[in-house]
């Protein structure tokens, strides 16, 4: 018969460490495969610090980390909000936060959830493995922030902050969809950094070779040249580094950094409700496993299930706290569906998931990890029952129609379709506007054009007009956006704003 | 493998410098902010900081995202009555950008973005336009001079604070106290001693007496091995610094409340009083403010009535003169009271009063001031009562202080002269 570990509420360091070493123990049981662990307690006052600069332990200066901190601090003071328990980094070794003041359940619930389960994720997934370099991200950052710092101090805080903001605005099109990209390395890095900005600033100048003619005499229509880029380029960062004509090579470098940074977190945006599903089904079931051996008592269990309950809650779509699907819920229920699905399989299950049904289910489990994104897990393994458990339905909303209409729910006819918007409501490519960079002129006036094609007929939101100056400024050249649907352009932004007839445009 | 590291001793303000770069992006938006606050301050009342509102439109970071229209498909949890093919009214106000406008009703707290800053900062916005030297804002800013008080007695000092009696009480006590078992014994054992002596001599007894002076020597060495004084005995006089206003003051607050004075002069006459007060803040205990309005009739009021009250007429500035000579006969005997008089106006007054005004000054108040600062706060022509000061200014050019003003960076030199004489004396 084993001692619990503890039995009061109070943390110490040797308590942590015993809890620790028999989560460890269970995760490995479970073929956990994690990146060590770095466990640092900080109170919550720095909790507030890491929140503020997208949970790294380190990042170059700018505003709107400062508007975060504020406004984080006020709704902390006024206890409109209470703090994560936990953050968690993807680097290797892993670096998780726990606050002190948090009762010894929860720091086991967070070292159970992030240093095991988000470990073992960012270890296993296949998007951060091929995306991110764990070993190299905290060097990477240094990096960065001593770079940033220096142009701060050599071209002006100011200069600096412009060109973030645009970077910024940019970031969610500074990323490889599709590419495999090349990891980085902070050493290499460095050494690089120098010889690289020469050889763009030569590539730049080749493209620019020509003088440009104010009035080129060509047919916009019919360009004598080859297009330029010849295929649509859809990260826009990167086409603004290799190709902005009036950019010096230290704004090159600037926007490299937050690229790269953009790129870092691609993963984690695709994989919410997997990953933190994952961590939640992993916190459940090492706890239990303590429990099942006696480690923890019957108050820690109370304890432990009244925060997991509240964490994978999911208010319904007419509740006062409902804001979206909450990715916890639906990642964790996931995950213990499939358990289920191969453990006690139901006969529509036989018919849903045959691969799956009755198959190992640690294995099944570890294979969905490594191998999906959000979209295609939903798509591959939301099971008729847990959509009737959720209640899901389909609301489409069509401009055409003067009312939404109700277009699938829970029942036989309508889970293919439920499940097929779900995933379709995780993909990043459909629920971004899709813009790409699509010519330049490089002949004439250097104005570069970028291109939205419509998904579903959907148009631009109101922010468009702002947008373009910021991709303006970091191109120096007109721009002008055209907004396709099929083949046809339907709508054109242009910045600096331009009227009607063309040839004042100067 | 696992490392537990406790971090909570490293720094915990990471973030300042973000916040800073915040700050300066916004400081216009926040200037605005800390004036209008200002405006719904008392003037004494400058020990807090103040909340901050700024539209959240103005300080977006925007991306590229859909705009309504389209069309658009969102899976929703917790069905309860739909079923396939039902119509449900779009959500007015434009919300169609997702069917998930009827999702958040609950967002109205994000149109504004709600901030705190501290009471150095809001002094920092406050002033910034007052051009004050930075020696001068850190003196606002800082709370008085420092006077070294004792309190009580510590184990650990200097050796010059020992302080001698209590360290020897303190030996005494313990040498008492650590002694006395055995004091008591030798007092026992001298007692039977005598006792015995008493008796008549047989070998019994000159053997017990041969023990008792053999213990009694033995426990005397042992007292007398107890130190005298010991480490644990020193004590030393503790002293600790506590602010020392000097003493105590009154304020007077003097503006013409006429038809010509505005809503903005009115503002701008507040920070003169406000920047007033927090340099007598630093001075004095006590500062009693008095507020004395006036058109052609002057009168006493409170804070609120006397910036934000409008009054029409004429102006006869020497009836609030007059007024506050009383109030001083009356309540501040100069004896006790530092008195320092602050008037703001625009300049005007009733051709006939001004000469007035200069002999009321003359006899009846700057004899008892510490300081009189006139600010004329106009873009014209000086008037006579502009003259009839110069005079004023002749008689004590020390005490007597005025000041055109048209921007509020214009206050700030009414008070150089006044900071530059206490620095000399109290330099």
């Amino acid at each position: 018969m084993n001692q619990p570990i503890s039995t009061g509420s109070e943390w110490t360091f040797e308590l942590l460490e015993a809890y620790d070493q028999a989560i460890a123990k269970e995760a490995e049981r479970f073929k956990l495969d994690t990146y060590p662990n770095q466990i640092e307690v900080i109170t919550s006052e720095q909790m507030m610090d890491a929140y503020s600069s997208v949970g790294m332990p380190l990042n170059y200066h700018h505003w709107s980390f400062g508007k975060q901190f504020v406004n984080t601090q006020q709704n902390y003071r006024r206890g409109h909000m209470g703090l994560a328990y936990e953050i968690v980094i993807n680097s290797s070794p892993s670096i998780a936060y726990l606050m002190e003041e948090n009762t010894m359940t929860m720091q086991a619930l967070v070292i159970a959830h992030a240093c095991y389960g988000h470990n073992s994720f960012f270890k296993g997934n296949y998007l951060f493995r091929t995306w991110t370099n764990a070993s190299a991200i905290i060097d990477y950052l240094l990096f960065a922030k001593h770079y940033i710092a220096e142009c701060e101090e050599r071209y002006g805080i100011d200069e600096v902050e412009k060109l973030l903001d645009s970077c910024h605005a940019l970031m969610n099109y500074g990323v490889n969809r599709y590419k495999r990209p090349h990891p980085i390395s902070a050493e290499e890095e460095r050494k690089r950094q120098k010889k690289r900005s020469e050889i763009l600033q030569q590539q730049v100048n080749a493209l620019w070779d020509t003088i440009p003619k104010k009035h080129a005499d060509e047919d916009e229509t019919r360009p004598k040249y080859p297009r330029y880029p010849k295929e649509p380029e859809e990260n826009i960062l990167y086409f603004m580094e290799k190709n902005a004509p009036l950019l010096e090579p230290w704004q090159r470098e600037v926007i490299r950094i937050v690229r790269k940074i953009a790129q870092y977190f691609y993963p984690q945006k695709q994989t919410q409700v997997m990953n933190e599903g994952w961590a939640s089904f992993w916190h459940y079931t090492l706890l239990h496993a303590l429990y099942e051996k006696n480690l923890v008592t019957d108050g820690f269990m109370m304890e432990f299930l009244h925060s997991h309950s509240s964490v994978i809650y999911q208010p319904p779509y007419d509740s006062p706290y409902y804001s979206g699907i909450n990715p916890y819920t639906l990642g964790y229920n996931m995950y213990q569906d499939i358990k289920r699905i191969c453990e006690n399989p139901t006969d529509e299950d036989r018919e849903w998931f045959p691969e799956i049904a009755g198959a190992d289910w640690l294995d099944t489990l570890h294979e969905a990890m490594r191998n999906y994104k959000d979209e295609s897990f939903i798509q591959q393994f939301l099971s008729p029952r847990l959509m009737r458990e959720l209640h899901l339905f389909t609301v489409l909303d069509d401009e055409k129609r003067s009312n939404l209409v109700v277009s699938a729910i829970h029942d036989e006819s309508g889970y293919r379709e439920v499940r097929r918007n779900l995933a379709e409501q995780y993909n990043l490519g459909t629920r971004e506007p899709n813009i790409q960079v699509y010519s330049v002129n490089v002949r004439g006036d250097r104005s570069l054009t970028l291109r939205h094609f419509q998904h579903n007929d959907r148009p631009l939101g109101e922010s468009t007009e702002e947008m373009l100056r910021h991709v303006h400024r970091l191109w120096g050249f007109d721009v002008r956006l055209e907004s396709v649907k099929g083949d046809e352009v339907v709508k054109t932004f242009h910045c600096p704003p331009r009227p009607e007839s063309p040839g004042i445009a100067h | 493998m696992s490392y537990i590291i406790d971090r909570r001793l490293n720094g915990k303000n990471k973030s300042s410098v973000n916040r800073q770069r915040f700050l300066r992006r916004y400081r216009n938006h926040i200037k605005k902010a800390v004036s209008d606050a200002v405006k719904q301050r008392s003037i004494t009342d400058l020990e807090s900081g103040s909340e901050i509102t700024i539209p959240s439109r103005d300080l977006s970071e925007p991306v590229f995202h859909h705009g309504p229209g389209g069309v658009n498909t969102r899976v929703f949890p917790g069905n309860k009555e739909f079923v396939p093919g039902d119509e449900i009214q779009r959500p007015r106000g434009g919300g169609a950008g997702g069917g998930g406008g009827k999702a958040s009703n609950s967002g109205e707290g994000e149109d504004e973005f709600v901030f705190q800053i501290d009471r150095d900062e809001f002094l920092e916005f406050l002033f910034e336009d007052l051009e004050l030297p930075h020696m001068v804002k850190k003196q606002l800013a800082d709370s008085s001079d420092y006077k070294t008080v004792q309190a009580g007695f510590t184990n650990q000092g200097n050796p010059e604070r020992l302080n001698i009696v209590r360290s020897l009480r303190g030996a005494h006590a313990r040498r008492i106290a650590l002694s006395g078992s055995s004091r008591r014994q030798i007092k026992a054992l001298e007692r039977e001693k005598a006792e015995l002596l008493e008796q008549p001599a047989d070998d019994a007894r000159d053997i017990r007496l041969a023990d008792i002076d053999e213990e009694l020597e033995l426990l005397r060495a042992k007292v007398s091995r107890m130190p005298f004084l010991d480490t644990f005995d020193l004590k030393f006089n503790n002293l600790i610094k506590t602010p020392v206003p000097s003493s105590k003051a009154v304020m007077f607050c003097v503006m013409d409340v006429s038809g010509s004075m505005t809503q903005s002069i009115k503002d701008m006459a507040k920070r003169f009083f406000l920047l007033l007060y927090m340099f007598l803040k630093r001075a004095y205990k006590r500062i009693d403010v008095v507020f004395i309005r006036h058109h052609t009739q002057a009168k006493e009021v409170d804070e609120e009535e006397f910036f934000y009250s409008r009054e029409t007429g004429g102006t006869i500035v020497s009836s609030a003169i007059a007024l506050t000579a009383e109030v001083i006969e009356a309540r501040y005997p100069p004896g006790d009271w530092n008195i320092y008089v602050a008037q703001a106006s625009d300049g005007d007054n009733w051709d006939g009063d001004s000469d007035a005004c200069r002999d009321l000054l003359l006899e009846r108040i700057m004899p008892k001031v510490q300081y009189f600062s006139y600010v004329e706060i106009t873009t014209g022509e000086h008037q006579n009562l502009w003259f009839e000061y110069e005079r004023v200014r002749e008689a004590f050019p020390d005490v007597f202080a005025m000041e055109k003003i048209e921007t509020v960076g214009d206050i700030y030199p009414v008070f150089r002269e006044l900071f530059s004489r206490r620095e000399q004396r109290t330099g």
